[in-house]
């Protein structure tokens, strides 16, 4: 249980029911990657979903955008404990990606352009919870925020967003990604604090 | 969803988990910094380049919780932090005017085992690049090379705007050795006896005081955005391979 730190009394009173537990409102957009940033032209990427049978579902950045694109309003949050509410994105959702995928797996690891990799039940992709983003605020994704395309799945801690998303591969067990064998908890969730393990 | 167990990620490490920390001493490190050392009693180290989270509470119960990183790495030593103030901040003005030894925090750690250093774990050189206070977990990286006695070749290349803003300055001039080099860029102002030259780095500046990507040098920056984004892109015109090069930013662009 926590205990008062003498002489503080905070300045910043979020009431926000929107902020989750250890969250700081942000207006600004940081960046957090753990080494250089991916330059990735439309032109020459693509996006796979492996099954278990080892078949690869591909798109290009056409066809992904011929799925059909739509505008999403969401908050984001990240683990190192700033929000940012109601962003603007656009992007397609994965349950139009997952519509030709037939898979018996229940967990998927995220790969990313320059080796990222992050792990999420498929449960959490699906539903209208999770989209392969190209643009934000108004403005195509830029590199440092992942673009041409990255994952956005906002109810969880935003290091499930992989950025320079390339490909989904099908698990049938959980294994941890790139921050989750770095100490990141291995689901996630912002509203139960699931910053660490 | 429970943790994964230790052996599948290969490698052990200190569990994170709250702790509480005493303010041991206050020091004014530069005219928006100060180092804090925390008497921790639980804490079971952290790796050189760990960060921690920090949390201050209000009587009122309110909370606000940073990430900084850990300048320190001896295994029950205090822990060592330096906080830059961030204009219109909310907890690093209090950390840098209002608190004092004596003082009751919380920190949540160690974590983060990416960004470190490990004595002996490679012969490689390796290249630690900072921008500002981003030297602090490279300070730390610094020191724990020293402190091992590791032989491989360590250089640190550390911008500033000017002298005053240097952290750790006196530790890093007496690190300086046959195995650690430390250069100085100042982006505004030098000291007097600076025979070098003012101002932002450049690629070649960059490539004339690095270790070349010849000798495949494990390379670390640190800084802000826009300086890590900056010098990680040199880095890669200049040979190095983005799987050599590891990045911690801070704020935003």
């Amino acid at each position: 249980m926590s205990f008062t730190t003498r002489g503080f009394s905070g300045r910043r009173r979020e009431e926000n029911p929107r902020l989750p537990p250890g969250q700081t409102l942000f207006d600004d957009w940081p960046v957090l990657t753990a080494g250089p940033t991916p330059h990735v032209d439309t032109a020459d990427w693509e996006l796979t979903i492996q099954d278990e049978t080892g078949t690869d579902h591909r798109w290009d950045w056409d066809g992904l955008l011929a799925l059909g694109v739509e505008d999403v309003t969401v908050d984001i949050h990240c683990v190192t404990h700033w929000t940012k509410l109601d962003m603007a994105w656009r992007g397609v959702s994965l349950d139009k990606l997952f519509q030709d995928v037939e898979s018996e797996h229940e967990f998927v690891m995220a790969r990313s352009y320059g080796g990222y990799t992050t792990n999420l039940p498929l449960e959490d992709l699906l539903d209208g919870k999770a989209w392969i983003a190209t643009e934000a605020e108004g403005d195509p994704l830029g590199p440092e925020h992942g673009g041409p395309a990255r994952l956005l799945v906002p109810h969880l801690y935003f290091w499930k967003s992989a950025k320079w998303i390339r490909g989904l591969t099908m698990m049938a067990d959980d294994e941890p990604g790139f921050w989750e064998q770095n100490g990141y908890h291995l689901y996630g969730d912002p509203w139960k604090e699931e910053r660490y393990w | 969803m429970s943790a994964p167990p230790l052996t599948q990620l290969g490698r052990s490490r200190p569990q994170a988990a709250w702790h509480v920390a005493t303010v041991a001493e206050v020091r004014r490190e530069t005219s928006t910094a100060v180092r804090l050392t925390l008497d921790v009693p639980t804490w079971p180290g952290s790796e050189a380049g760990s960060h921690l989270d920090l949390r201050l509470t209000a009587p009122d119960g309110y909370q606000a919780s940073r990430s900084y990183s850990i300048a320190s790495s001896a295994p029950g030593g205090p822990v060592v932090l330096a906080v830059d103030e961030l204009p219109d901040g909310e907890v690093s003005p209090f950390l840098v005017h209002e608190v004092r030894p004596g003082d009751q925090l919380e920190v949540h750690g160690p974590l983060g085992s990416f960004f470190v250093w490990r004595p002996g774990e490679s012969d490689r050189p390796v290249q630690l690049v900072a921008g500002g206070s981003g030297v602090v977990p490279l300070y730390a990286i610094a020191a724990a090379h020293g402190a091992a006695g590791d032989t491989s070749p360590l250089r640190l290349l550390y911008s500033v705007r000017r002298p005053g803003d240097v952290l750790f300055a006196d530790e890093l001039a007496a690190l300086r050795g046959p195995a650690f080099e430390l250069e100085l860029v100042y982006t505004r102002e030098a000291p007097a006896t600076w025979a070098g030259p003012v101002g932002r780095l450049d690629k070649e500046a960059l490539a004339a005081s690095t270790v070349a990507a010849s000798a495949r040098p494990r390379v670390y920056v640190c800084g802000s955005t826009r300086f890590v984004e900056t010098i990680a892109a040199w880095l890669q015109d200049l040979g190095h391979a983005a799987a050599d090069i590891r990045t911690e930013r801070f704020g935003g662009l």
